[in-house]
């Protein structure tokens, strides 16, 4: 049986606010779907519910990987079962290096935390990153590309079933958008890696090549289609789905874009 | 104890005192430990100290020095390490630095059975540490200890002090003052590994001359109430000190910091970073004062201090100060307390790394940042195992198991 990672009705509101109000998607193993969507529509929102961080409040629905519920699990138990996030701003942990704590995280998984140190070498090569950033703590003193190269190594290493990407593209300019986007990609077909990308632009997507493209709007799923909606959206922007029309769906938020200074999502760290 | 009944002691009325355990002291009820039987008496507690080759090894026994050994090559390179006794007139200043700072430094003085005289000749570099390990019998037994070092013109020497005892009530009052002459340089470490009834009442005090550099690391894991006062005068112009120190309480444990950056020279750089966490029902207290005294010019001092804390009935309490008397300095000081960041535990939990593994990580992270460039390298695995232990014990009794987000 293929894998599959099911979100069904799910609600969740932040502060006593409801922000998803009735996601329904499925994600198979090796397919990449894509979730794009306006500013405010609870695309972050969705992350960390799926991800289970604190102060999220699920008010119904259901999120299963392979038929196993993982709603009323604590976070590292959703990584456990196979569930992985790469945080839209990594978080910097001074005086852990990425070894130290990969090397935990894989023995909690039943792996063998000897090969972790080699396997993060070989995970820095593929997406580009500077080997020795690997003995320093975590995220410390990064900028927002290292960072984002980070979040996509430790994919690499733990290998889980299912990866949500918050806005992987932020902070990257093109080559290092490139190279994260192949590692991913590879990933589906290396271990059948199933990927849940949440962007808001459709540049990612000229890497990170979507089976399916959902559109998030006020907390809903408000229409799917294949890998030409996200080339559509990029013509019509998200007015149609009641976004706001200033809002360019093009753009980049890489840091090497001059155009990244009006860009509202773009990495404060890169 | 006649001589230093309670009546004489200081209060916490006074500022220097505050947050202290001072009221709770009753000097009466130790008694002092006896010459005849110390040296001969086997305590039974050491530490690993881990450093491969040192210049010396020295035991100190209840304050009695009762071993003295130098490596060949150091004696041949002029270190000196002897009992003050044995010279026939101190060499100028030395035992002065300390004197008259309080009660307990007028108490080591007189009740220290003898003082360690560590010196290096002027522009002589002792390679290996000098290693000195006081041990107390405890039983309750008051002692006192004072540690001399004169770092001579362009010299450098490492020095390391390791504190141990046995779970009984004990009493230690240690001196270390630190000289450094010209371009001399030192690096300290005092390891505080005291059992958990022991009460110690330290004072360190430093100067620093001309384009010297002092390195001090002081590790507070032991005790009841420990507290260590930490002195640094930058006499000379270009002398620079770092002050480090790490300290972890657990149960009732209270550890106390009172720290002076005391700036007379022009260009001085000092910079301090202390970092505490509490668990249980520990106590933390750090107050520190920078002084750029007048004259002082283009002096840098910088003070931090950063406290975790890590269950609910500890306490940490940090107070920064600042005095200044100079124009053209650059001072600083930061000061925190609070408990293990949020962000980083989800972060770590997003690995599926437990909330209690996610936790020690954190914590061996905070203080493994302090011990980077630190003196005494080949002591930090021993320091971050006895972390690891401290945490263990909390981390196995205190987290909650981890229910849904």
């Amino acid at each position: 049986m293929s894998s599959s990672l099911c979100i069904q009705g799910l609600t969740a509101s932040v502060g006593g606010k409801e922000i998803l109000r009735g996601i329904d998607l499925e994600v198979g193993a090796g397919q990449v779907h894509a979730v794009m969507g306006p500013n405010g529509s609870g695309k972050s929102t969705l992350a960390h519910v799926l991800m289970g961080r604190p102060g999220y409040e699920v008010t119904g629905g259901s999120v299963t990987i392979d038929g196993v519920e993982l709603l009323g699990l604590a976070t590292w138990e959703r990584a456990q079962a196979g569930l992985f996030l790469a945080l839209q701003y990594p978080v910097e942990v001074p005086g852990v290096s990425m070894a130290d704590a990969l090397e935990e995280a894989v023995a909690a998984a039943g792996g063998d935390r000897r090969d972790v140190v080699e396997r993060l070498a070989a995970e820095a090569v593929r997406v580009g990153q500077d080997p020795a950033i690997l003995r320093r703590a975590i995220n410390v003193d990064m900028s927002g590309g290292e960072k984002k190269r980070n979040e996509t190594l430790q994919l690499g290493v733990l290998r889980p079933r299912f990866a949500v990407l918050d806005e992987i593209d932020s902070g990257l300019d093109v080559d290092a958008l490139r190279m994260v986007s192949s590692r991913v990609e590879a990933a589906t077909t290396e271990f059948g890696l199933g990927v849940l990308a949440i962007t808001h632009y459709s540049r990612l997507l000229n890497e990170l090549h979507p089976d399916v493209v959902h559109v998030l709007a006020r907390g809903r799923i408000v229409d799917t289609g294949g890998p030409d909606m996200a080339t559509e959206l990029e013509r019509t922007g998200y007015a149609a789905y009641g976004g706001d029309t200033e809002e360019p769906v093009t753009g980049a938020g890489g840091a090497g874009d001059p155009a990244a200074g009006g860009d509202p999502f773009a990495d404060p760290l890169a | 104890m006649a001589r230093f009944s309670s009546a004489g002691l200081p209060s916490s009325a006074e500022e220097i005192w505050r947050y202290s355990r001072i009221d709770d002291l009753d000097l009466d009820a130790f008694e002092l430990s006896d010459a005849g039987d110390a040296v001969a008496a086997d305590v039974g507690v050491g530490v690993g100290t881990g450093s491969g080759d040192p210049a010396a090894r020295v035991d100190i026994l209840d304050g009695w020095v009762s071993s003295v050994e130098l490596s060949a090559s150091a004696r041949a390179a002029g270190l000196s390490v002897r009992r003050l006794s044995e010279l026939t007139e101190a060499p100028g200043g030395v035992g002065g630095l300390a004197e008259g700072a309080d009660a307990f430094v007028d108490m080591a003085t007189a009740m220290a059975p003898d003082a360690l005289l560590i010196e290096v000749p002027a522009g002589k570099a002792i390679a290996g540490p000098v290693l000195v390990t006081h041990r107390l019998r405890g039983g309750g037994r008051a002692t006192a200890s004072q540690t001399l070092v004169r770092a001579g013109r362009a010299s450098q020497v490492s020095v390391i002090e390791t504190l141990v005892s046995d779970e009984s009530v004990a009493l230690h009052v240690p001196v270390v003052e630190l000289w450094l002459d010209e371009a001399a340089n030192v690096d300290y470490a005092g390891l505080q590994l005291l059992g958990r009834s022991a009460w110690c009442l330290g004072h360190q005090v430093s100067q620093v001359g001309r384009d010297a550099t002092l390195r001090s690391l002081s590790v507070a894991l032991g005790g009841d109430y420990a507290r260590l006062r930490t002195d640094s005068r930058l006499t000379g112009a270009g002398g620079s000190t770092r002050l480090l120190a790490l300290y972890f309480g657990e149960g009732t444990q209270m550890h106390d910091f009172r720290t002076l950056q005391d700036h007379s020279a022009p260009k001085t750089t000092s910079d301090l970073l202390f970092k505490g966490a509490v668990q249980d029902e520990a106590n933390g207290v750090y107050s520190g004062l920078i002084r750029v005294r007048r004259g002082a010019v283009g002096t840098n001092a910088f003070q931090t201090n950063r406290n975790l804390v890590l269950a609910e009935g500890a306490t940490a309490w940090s107070v920064p100060n600042l005095e200044i008397e100079e124009n053209d300095v650059r001072c600083s000081h930061a000061s925190a307390v609070g408990p293990v960041d949020e962000e980083q535990m989800y972060y770590l939990q997003s690995r599926g790394i437990r909330p209690e593994v996610a936790e020690r990580l954190i914590v061996l992270g905070f203080f493994d940042d302090l011990l980077v460039g630190a003196p005494a390298p080949a002591l930090h695995p021993t320091v971050r195992r006895m972390v690891s232990d401290k945490l263990q014990r909390h981390l196995a009794s205190a987290l909650p198991r981890p229910g849904a987000a």
